[in-house]
């Protein structure tokens, strides 16, 4: 009885020691407490873009590349063998992954395995097999993934945790989602110019199996007080959308905007006889926004709108 | 990547799934000599093109049909003769056809059953799935429609894998007798660890057969490969047949560009499968049409640019170029410098519209500017379609390359 009570204060004490880094202002999983870690921070991509978080003001506190513990990036940033060195060392809390596509899927265990709370893959180029097996290996699991193969995560003005522009960001109240990296940034682009500013923006991916879907993301702009409006963008193929769509029609009452792409897309180049019958006609780009529609939301007809199109939904 | 029926007949065998006897052949005379082997038992000869209808195609030369019954080596032996160097006209090759390089000769099976077997990864719960029917031989698509109740599903755990009482499970409800359970489970689990192995995003079997017999018989399976997966699988990346894919995507493969070719005129280039997708929706909605989705993807180097501009210009069909980039883990100059060093290199005779943003983008207009390429420079994404749409219908109005002032922001 007694070792059975020691385990569970251990146990205890250890979540007490991890929520002191996490609970404050985690509505929109990135701000200024965000403490950064960068796996693959020693490679051409991770250091090009991890200067480029620091230059924007992200708290980067540790690298991992594996046979490069002790060594310093940049002269600034300490570099750690494994996840779990860093973790203990620095009490990150957010991981960014550049990680190349073979070692992608061991990097996002090792970062679940190791408690950090975000992990943001960037890495494109995954094989689906691999993330099979990660998202069915990290389910139950407190730590979020956003990605892979996504541009990641930002809160303008506070942390930018990816390899999206930070310039084109404004600090303000929509909340942007998208499965597309560059189409993020032209609907963000788009919003900055007229004047509407951002709360977050999160790029869930491009690949048939991630982390976070749409209506994950969603559901957390729709708690978050910061965010008054969203922009949804997605594209052909899944049913992630209609699914997102649905819940927005029971249950959330800030405006939203949406983008499909893929409307020319020829049908079958990717997508398996068997695929079709499984989705039950879902996954076409009329499909998609036919169920946007019927669930309220406005959908932009090109993506020069996307942001028209919010502003004109905001005012109704 | 797609395979030959022959390549998949080789795949399953390796898997230990049971099919029938053959093998491919490149002469009329390995053709006899397949046929001897497999004789006394009927032999079908079947032209080896990765598209489908090939029964019903039609031969340039006038030969009627891909696929051939026949009742000796030497009947084997003329049909192969008829079919290799042949070109195969179906309703899915178009009318340009295909060349016939290849036959399968193999054992024509008896069948008194034909059965559907899929397994496929399902998005929605992110795990393999088996869907299968009783209805097989036919497009699975119009069981769907007519007779859902026929489809059977079957989730798999993707870490603990297809279970041995899911295979008898699956057998019983596709009507398997109890003295086939057996030779059924043993198909399944080949199958499904073929599925994992070679990291496919699919496997179709179409049809599963029960012969008079009683064997249990893969007839033609179709597998569909997971690209991320295969640096892993280099026996797998040996069976692509690039005579077989369209030569403008076999040259960007070469070069490590995601590129699918159209059928329209204005060829575009753009980071991103997101905004290269919504990059050609735009063109379509001003009236346009699209050459082309090409993703640069988000590491492309100048070379690789410089490689992309070949390979959209080679096109003869484009009339104007829509460069669209918006720099993230691109950056703009790189984009830059690539087109500077394609029009270097080829001549550019139709008109080019460039936006650039974000990454570097200062960098990447004042290369342009400086390296006194002509081009049209556009503000944002409306604004490069319109130009691009009104460029190239102009240009083919004209007939021939009209010189663009250059335009910079």
């Amino acid at each position: 009885m007694f070792i059975f009570a020691l385990s569970d204060f251990v146990i205890l004490s250890g979540l007490v020691i991890i929520s002191s880094f996490v609970l404050p202002n985690m509505a929109v999983l990135v701000d200024k407490n965000t403490r950064l870690v960068v796996q693959g921070i020693t490679g051409s991509a991770g250091g090009f873009h991890t200067r480029q978080c620091m230059d924007y003001g992200t708290n980067v506190v540790a690298g991992v590349t594996p046979g490069k513990g002790g060594q310093k990036f940049d002269d600034r940033v300490p570099v750690f063998d494994t996840v779990a060195e860093a973790r203990a060392q620095t009490g990150c809390n957010v991981s960014m992954i550049f990680v190349p596509a073979a070692g992608a899927a061991d990097s996002i265990l090792e970062a679940v395995d190791a408690g950090v709370e975000l992990v943001v893959c960037i890495t494109e180029g995954i094989p689906v097999m691999d993330m099979m097996r990660v998202k069915a290996q990290i389910a139950g699991k407190k730590s979020r993934l956003i990605g892979p193969n996504c541009p990641g995560i930002i809160t303008p003005g506070a942390a930018k945790i990816g390899i999206m522009p930070g310039y084109i960001h404004k600090e303000g109240n929509v909340g942007v989602i998208s499965r597309s990296g560059t189409l993020t940034y032209e609907a963000v682009w788009q919003l900055t110019s007229r004047g509407l500013g951002q709360s977050t923006c999160i790029g869930i991916g491009g690949d048939p199996i991630n982390g976070m879907s749409h209506l994950d993301a969603i559901r957390i702009f729709n708690d978050d007080p910061e965010t008054e409006a969203m922009i949804l963008i997605g594209e052909i193929g899944g049913s992630a959308e209609e699914e997102a769509a649905s819940w927005i029609r029971d249950n959330c009452r800030k405006p939203v905007a949406a983008f499909i792409a893929g409307v020319a897309a020829p049908p079958g180049r990717r997508m398996g006889h068997a695929g079709a019958i499984v989705s039950g006609g879902k996954g076409t780009a009329a499909g998609k926004i036919d169920a946007l529609r019927a669930a309220g939301i406005a959908v932009a007809e090109t993506p020069a709108t996307m942001a028209d199109t919010l502003i004109a939904r905001m005012k109704r | 990547m797609n395979i030959h029926e022959y390549q998949a007949k080789e795949l399953l065998q390796k898997f230990g799934v049971a099919t029938t006897r053959g093998k491919v052949a490149s002469s009329p005379e390995e053709a006899e000599q397949i046929a001897r082997e497999i004789a006394p038992a009927e032999i079908v000869v079947k032209a080896q093109i990765h598209a489908g209808g090939r029964g019903k195609g039609t031969f340039a030369n006038g030969f009627k049909g891909g696929v051939h019954l026949c009742k000796t080596p030497e009947e084997a032996r003329e049909t192969a003769r008829k079919m290799l160097g042949q070109t195969l006209v179906t309703h899915q090759t178009g009318a340009a056809g295909r060349v016939v390089n290849k036959v399968l000769v193999a054992e024509s099976a008896q069948i008194a059953r034909e059965i559907y077997f899929a397994i496929l990864l399902d998005r929605a719960t992110a795990a393999p799935l088996i869907v299968a029917s009783i209805e097989g031989g036919v497009e699975i698509e119009a069981v769907a429609v007519k007779s859902p109740e026929k489809i059977i599903r079957e989730s798999i755990d993707p870490l603990a894998g297809l279970q041995p009482f899911q295979t008898r499970k699956l057998a019983k409800q596709l009507q398997f007798e109890s003295s086939q359970l057996k030779s059924a489970s043993k198909l399944f689990d080949g199958l499904y660890r073929a599925f994992v192995g070679l990291d496919c995003s699919m496997v179709e079997v179409n049809p599963l057969v029960v012969t008079p017999k009683g064997e249990v018989l893969a007839l033609d399976a179709k597998f569909n490969f997971d690209d991320n997966a295969l640096f892993r699988h280099p026996e797998v990346a040996a069976m692509r047949d690039i005579a077989e894919e369209d030569p403008r995507e076999v040259e960007a493969s070469r070069h490590g560009l995601n590129y699918i070719g159209l059928d329209g005129n204005i060829a575009c280039l753009v980071n991103g499968a997101g905004l290269a997708m919504a990059t050609m929706d735009i063109i379509k909605f001003y009236g346009g049409n699209p050459a082309n989705f090409l993703d640069v993807g988000g590491g492309a180097t100048e070379e690789q640019v410089t490689e992309a501009f070949k390979i959209l210009i080679a096109d003869k069909k484009v009339q104007a170029i829509l460069v669209n980039i918006f720099g993230g883990i691109m950056r703009c100059d790189v984009i830059a410098q690539g087109i500077v060093n394609a029009a270097k290199t080829v001549h550019l005779s139709v008109p080019l519209v460039v936006r650039l943003e974000g990454t570097n983008v200062e960098k990447g207009e004042r290369l342009l500017k400086e390296s006194g390429v002509t081009l049209i420079t556009a503000d944002d994404l409306a604004d490069a379609a319109q130009k691009a749409v009104e460029a190239a219908s102009s240009k083919s109005q004209a007939g021939n390359p009209k010189s663009q002032a250059s335009n910079p922001k």
